[in-house]
């Protein structure tokens, strides 16, 4: 099974079960990094109908380890779409009414180009001679491929976490194009304390022998055990203390008593522990590296002059900010102070905290609260932007 | 929201001032229903803010624009004159400083529409004066210990601090007790004695 998976991941890196664009060297990829990607190729998920006016449009953007499979069956793991309890025919975000697009990310591992990508100048997958990717790279991307769709300008751009950043990015760098946008669970910047994270998740990954120095393609190996122990740390920073206490308490897994062993005692200990291996076989570990690397590189205050207010300044674009109570990596005040930035830029915006003990990742799972907002904005935003129930 | 909502019969007078697609900022917007006033039969651009997240999250889940925040705390983040009209109606009472607060609705706003109850009411100066009790009436309906209006004051009280900032008072309306709207040619002590809820349009 573990290695069907595996297998299944090497090839979506190049030839993905998503339709893929393809831009040859006359359209290459303007990077932040000071270099061209190029040839680079997007993959990519729609559901729905375009319509007449191409006024429908809403583009998804995925978080770290999230993929274009977001209302369709996961070609690696065989699981649901990871937001189909928001999207899908009859579903708040109805894909009887909007065209929904989802893109991997450049630098992601499930088709668009990313270090585990043949580099066509090799032969050989990228590995760390990708060049470093950012979320605006990732933007400009997504950009080229709603170009690519005659779309003038989206109904909306939604995220989640890093998800949420490209909606800021794109509301930031590129407000026309942008009617209404939902940035979820999710800052301006990454703090000091996301950044130390994970610099503990690729050091874990890198003191992998397995690691070969990012060229582990090359010798058939996957740095598996020092992913697994990223995937654990970051895991952690995702729920909060009390769901983890709820969910496990101190109970113990499969047995009556301690063992005075290192074996997994406790049920918390077995449950990061299938977290961790379930999710190098659907993941690369150089893409782990690059992307929340550009996690961490994101700073939208500091792309404007220092100014946050400035990165909005004259938008037109209606917002709705989410944020969850008991997110302790991406906390109320990071949506906060993009709420202030955007009220000092005079944009209409709405700010929903949501009461829940589920952390993080409480934007991928069914809150009703959530919904609700959801469901108030995209449907106000619809009115105004003239689209018919 | 501060005040009983059944008595909100200042809402209408409010919406009265407003043009039709005007820039609103609502600061005190509650479970959104002036807002949604001002959007239906106005058609403005409306915002709002609220301190309590129940109130904003019912607001933004029937598409209002609404933000959590505190009128003490946050509307330093909005720009000078960003708003057609910033109305606070019946939270002026509730602020920690109601001074600094006005102060920054007239920053915000090209004009700042403000309603409060008006504790000058004769209802409210025969509690006081005969029963010796602080009043609790249909309007006013919090116990001294558990009310959340601590900073109330009188028709009289309010039009002083607007000359103390600078501000001119475009109109005034007082309600009686019925909510009907006292006769314009009456002088401010009666206003002051049997208004029970007072409605100022303000610019700087």
């Amino acid at each position: 099974m573990a290695a069907q998976r595996v297998a299944r991941t090497n090839n979506e890196a190049d030839n993905p079960s998503s339709p893929v664009l393809q831009f040859g060297s006359d359209k290459p990829l303007k990077l932040d990094a000071g270099t061209l990607l190029s040839p680079f190729q997007i993959a990519y998920q729609t559901y729905g109908t375009l319509n007449d006016a191409r006024s429908n449009a809403i583009l998804v953007c995925h978080a770290l380890t999230g993929d274009q499979h977001v209302a369709s069956t996961n070609p690696v793991t065989g699981k649901p779409g990871w937001w189909e309890v928001l999207i899908g025919p009859g579903k708040i975000i109805d894909t009887n009414r909007f065209f929904v697009i989802c893109s991997n990310v450049v630098g992601g591992c499930l088709g668009s180009t990313g270090p585990a990508s043949t580099n066509p100048a090799t032969g050989r997958p990228y590995g760390l001679d990708l060049p470093i990717i950012t979320i605006r790279d990732m933007v400009r991307a997504q950009l080229m491929l709603v170009d690519h769709f005659g779309i003038e300008k989206l109904f909306c751009v939604v995220g989640g976490s890093m998800g949420g950043m490209q909606v800021l990015e794109w509301a930031a760098s590129h407000s026309e194009r942008v009617f209404s946008a939902l940035p979820i669970a999710t800052g301006a910047r990454h703090s000091s304390q996301n950044i130390a994270f994970h610099e503990v998740g690729r050091q874990a990954v890198m003191a992998d022998p397995d690691w070969h120095g990012g060229k582990y393609l090359d010798f058939g190996r996957r740095p598996e055990k020092g992913l697994a122990v990223a995937r654990m740390a970051a895991h952690i920073t995702y729920l909060s203390e009390a769901a983890l206490h709820r969910k496990f308490g101190r109970n113990l897994q499969d047995r009556e008593a301690l063992t005075f062993g290192f074996d997994a005692d406790f049920q918390i200990e077995s449950y990061l522990r299938h977290q961790g291996m379930t999710f190098v076989d659907r993941f690369d570990a150089n893409s782990y590296l690059y992307l929340t690397r550009a996690m961490d590189y994101f700073d939208l205050a500091a792309d404007h002059g220092g100014r946050l207010a400035d990165a909005f300044a004259g938008t037109k674009t209606r917002f709705c900010l989410v944020s969850f109570t008991s997110d302790w990596l991406f906390p109320t005040e990071e949506s906060r102070s993009v709420v202030h930035a955007l009220n000092a830029a005079g944009a209409s915006v709405s700010f929903v905290e949501i009461e829940t003990d589920r952390g993080h990742d409480a934007f991928l799972l069914d809150e009703p609260e959530l919904f609700a907002a959801i469901n108030g904005f995209i449907a106000s935003a619809a009115r105004a932007r003239g689209l018919s129930l | 929201m501060s005040v009983n909502r059944a008595q909100r019969v200042d809402l209408d007078v409010v919406a009265d001032l407003i043009p039709p697609h005007s820039r609103v900022l609502d600061v005190g917007s509650g479970d959104g229903v002036l807002l949604e006033l001002l959007q239906e039969t106005r058609q403005v651009d409306g915002r709002g803010m609220e301190l309590s997240q129940r109130g904003v999250n019912e607001c933004v889940a029937r598409g209002l624009s609404v933000i959590q925040g505190d009128a003490d705390k946050d509307l330093g983040f909005y720009a000078d004159k960003g708003f057609d009209f910033v109305v606070l109606s019946q939270t002026l009472q509730a602020t920690r400083n109601p001074k600094l607060v006005l102060d920054e609705l007239l920053r915000i706003g090209n004009r700042a529409i403000v309603s409060f109850p008006n504790f000058g009411h004769w209802r409210v100066r025969f509690s006081l004066l005969i029963k010796g009790r602080m009043p609790v009436t249909k309007d006013l309906p919090y116990s001294w210990y558990d009310t959340p209006n601590i900073h109330f004051c009188t028709i009289r009280d309010f039009v002083n601090l607007c000359e103390e900032l600078g501000a001119t008072v475009e109109k005034a309306t007082a309600l009686d007790a019925n909510g009907q709207k006292i006769g314009l040619s009456m002088p401010w002590w009666f206003w002051n004695f049997f208004g029970q809820q007072a409605v100022f349009l303000l610019k700087r």
